[in-house]
Parts: C-alpha cells; sequence; structure tokens
C-alpha cells in the first residue's frame, strides 16, 4: 500500500512551550511568537495542546470558530491578520465555550494524537505547541506523538518567584 | 477504609480553580493558617497538586519527609493543630519531575487519603492542580466516602482566566459539588508609595463579580496584589502573620471568616436533619 503522507511532513520546525507551572504566560507567548514569526514573513501553526483550559482562541478573537474535515484530517482555523496561521485547539471542538472538559487521560491521549497526526497543516516554517501547566499525560502523550518528527525544541517560560 | 480514615474529618474544603497561577496553592495555605489560629481547632493540609506541589515551600516545610507509623502516614506538622501531606514530601530532590499519568496520580490521591493519619480533623483543606482532570474527578470520588463542605473557586479578574473558571463552575455543578464561592485574587494594586491604584490584570469582561452574577455564584471576596504574599510564600511563611495590616489580609481574613461560617451553618443544618 501507499505510504500516506504524514501531515506533519510539510513543517520544517516543531516548537514546544513548556512551563510546569501555570499562569505564567505559556500561551500568551505561544501566540507572540506566533504572530511575530508571521510577520516575519514564516508560515505558522499553533497546535493548542492544553484540553481543560484553551486559551488560544480566544487571544486571538477566534473562539466561535469551528473546525471541519477534509481528505486529510481536519482542516485548521486560519487566525491572525492575514488569516495565515493554521490554529487547532480543543476549544474550536466544545459545543459551548463554558463546557467542562472533564475526561481521564486516557481519553486525553486519544485526543491528542489526533491533534497531532489528523490536522492538515500543510508545509509551515513552525508549529508552535503549546502546552497545559504540569508534566502529565498531555506531555507525553505529545512528546510521543511528536517523536517520529523533528522537534526542534522547548522554550520553558517561568516568572520571577 | 477510606470511610472510616475520613470519618473523624468534620469539614471538607476544596480549593480549585480551572486556570493555574491565580492562587490557589497561596490561598489554600492562608486559610490552613487562617483556620489553624484558633488552638483549638485540628487543620489538615492535602495538597493534590502531583505534578507542581507547591505547599510544601509555601508552609516552609521544604526537605521534610514523610515517616510511617503504626496507623499509616504520618502528616508533617507546621504547628500542632496543623498537618501538611504532600507529594513533595515524597521527593527525594525538589527538582525531581513526577512524570505520571492520570491513573498513578489517582493511585497516590487514593494513598493521601487512605493511609495519612490525620486523626481527628475540625477542617480537611485540599489544594488542586489546575483543570478538570483525573486529580478532579479522583478526589471528587474518593471523598464521597466523607461529606465535602464545598469548593472555593480562585480566579483573577481577566476574561482569560475567568474562561477557564467558568468551567471549572461546571465541572462542580456536574460532580454535584457545591460551590461556596469564588475568591478575586490580583484585584487591584496599590502603590506603597504613590496610594494609587493600578489594575494589573484588568477586568476586561466584569471580573469575577460579573461572572458571580451571571452564574449564580457567591462572590467570596477580592484581595488585591501585594508583592509582600508572593514574597511570604517563597519563604515560607504565612502572609497573615508576615503583613498584619496589608488590605490583602483583611481582605483573605474576611473570605476566611465567610468560609468558616458557611461550613458551621450546613453543619447545623445537617445537625437538624439527622
Amino acid at each position: 500500500a501507499l505510504a500516506e503522507r504524514s501531515n506533519l511532513a510539510g513543517v520544517r520546525h516543531i516548537l514546544l512551550v513548556l512551563s510546569g507551572k501555570g499562569g505564567v504566560g505559556k500561551s500568551t507567548l505561544s501566540t507572540e511568537l506566533a504572530l511575530a514569526l508571521r510577520s516575519a514573513g514564516k508560515r505558522v501553526g499553533i497546535l493548542d495542546v492544553d484540553l481543560c483550559g484553551p486559551s488560544i482562541p480566544r487571544m486571538l478573537r477566534v473562539q466561535d470558530s469551528a473546525v471541519h474535515q477534509c481528505d486529510s484530517g481536519w482542516v485548521p482555523v486560519f487566525v491572525g491578520q492575514d488569516k495565515a496561521i493554521a490554529l487547532m485547539s480543543i476549544g474550536f471542538l466544545l459545543e459551548r465555550p463554558d463546557d467542562a472538559v472533564v475526561w481521564r487521560g486516557p481519553k486525553k491521549n486519544a485526543l491528542i494524537k489526533q491533534f497531532v497526526t489528523d490536522v492538515a497543516w500543510g508545509d509551515l516554517d513552525f508549529l508552535i505547541v503549546d502546552t497545559p501547566p504540569g508534566t502529565s499525560d498531555e506531555h507525553i502523550s505529545t512528546v510521543e506523538a511528536l517523536r517520529p518528527h523533528q522537534l526542534l525544541g522547548a522554550v520553558l517560560v517561568t516568572t520571577p518567584q | 477504609e477510606l470511610r472510616a480514615r475520613l470519618r473523624a474529618v468534620r469539614h471538607t474544603v476544596l480549593v480549585l480553580s480551572g486556570k493555574g497561577g491565580v492562587g490557589k496553592s497561596t490561598f489554600s495555605a492562608l486559610l490552613a493558617h487562617g483556620l489553624a489560629a484558633d488552638e483549638t481547632k485540628q487543620v489538615a493540609l492535602l495538597d493534590i497538586d502531583i505534578c507542581g506541589p507547591s505547599i510544601p515551600k509555601m508552609m516552609g516545610l521544604e526537605g521534610e519527609q514523610v515517616h510511617q507509623s503504626g496507623s499509616g502516614w504520618s502528616p508533617v506538622y507546621v504547628e500542632e493543630n496543623l498537618g501538611v501531606m504532600s507529594v513533595g514530601f515524597l521527593l527525594s530532590s525538589p527538582d525531581d519531575a513526577v512524570i505520571w499519568r492520570g491513573p498513578k496520580k489517582n493511585g497516590l490521591i487514593k494513598q493521601f487519603l487512605r493511609d495519612v493519619d490525620w486523626g481527628e480533623v475540625d477542617y480537611l483543606i485540599v489544594d488542586t492542580p489546575p483543570g478538570t482532570s483525573d486529580e478532579h474527578l479522583s478526589i471528587v470520588q474518593y471523598l464521597s466516602a466523607t461529606h465535602i463542605d464545598g469548593a472555593v473557586i480562585v480566579t483573577t479578574p481577566q476574561e482569560v482566566s475567568l474562561q477557564d473558571v467558568r468551567k471549572e463552575i461546571n465541572f462542580c455543578r456536574k460532580v454535584k459539588l457545591p460551590i461556596i464561592g469564588v475568591v478575586e485574587n490580583m484585584s487591584g494594586f496599590v502603590c506603597p508609595k504613590c496610594k494609587n491604584e493600578s489594575q494589573i490584570f484588568p477586568p476586561t469582561t466584569g471580573g469575577a463579580e460579573k461572572m458571580c452574577q451571571n452564574l449564580s455564584v457567591s462572590l467570596l471576596g477580592k484581595v488585591p496584589l501585594d508583592p509582600q504574599i508572593g514574597k511570604s510564600c517563597d519563604r515560607g511563611q504565612s502572609f497573615l502573620a508576615e503583613a498584619p495590616e496589608s488590605p490583602a489580609t483583611l481582605s483573605y481574613r474576611n473570605i476566611i471568616q465567610r468560609i468558616q461560617e458557611y461550613c458551621e451553618q450546613h453543619h447545623l443544618q445537617e445537625e437538624k436533619i439527622m
């Protein structure tokens, strides 16, 4: 059988934004980094794997958007002034924005795997992965799912205290 | 076994958020100190943030280890009437990362409830990590063996926080956990020199007050930003004791009192029913 082209095959650099601590500005930094890279003419995508507290859609003013399917998987939502930043977040899959995603690890892991392999990212220079606080299911699953691809590295965010 | 252990706990309060970094652990620590100021009350502080346990440092207990006795694990005591338990005490080094999936975290939380010998407790305060996941589901499930008075939900004024907090409120409703009320932290900053007030985290959508109105939950209080709070936390000291004159201390004390009143009231109601 013909090997399917991986949805991440066209992504040059994958960057993880991590912390451990919550509320230090991971999502804010991910957003600003994406906007700055876009400004510099790069093709950028953001993958928001914070399933319980997805902040990126609101930060890019697309909290009311929905996602669609295509042949190669899910089509990301295009955001930013020129609608050129590709974004995927669980925020787009909720029926109502206040719906709590009350899932245990295994269910979270399944969705993260889908987000990594089933989103039609196309050709990107940078894919920025925003993570929730901690060192648990989301982090382990994201790194595992991204392992076959080249991870540029992680940026760690903190505050002074 | 859980039921037997928790039988001697009179009141249980969960401190939740949904959003990280809003001051859950800070609040839990101060609630514990505040309640333990009454030496006749026995207070227990349980930290179920397995990945990022902040309580040991905030309570000045870094480096402490847990001892086993015939009756189970011994909590680490800050005062005679204030005992603490956290995964932080089980690590060989404070920088060790606990990289566990859900089921293993659930297992430890169960152990904390089943194997720790708290003794007779007037108030059990449970500090939680951000989110609505394994830890939160498990603690509600395991504590169904006893009675949870309710949850205190912590937020900051900005919409990005409130967004997550509304989810947490919905989580509480979903699992039938009563909500004692919401605390809005980092609510304004008063410059100690010029006394001008600034909104560091502007409540662009009306802050916790508007959210509470919309969702019919109680706003327990607003606590202003005071750099001394962070310092006291870093040094493991009680901010309430170190800065008794701060407006933030006054806010915290009022909130703690309201929580106490809520717990006592419910206790009376229950006794009437029985």
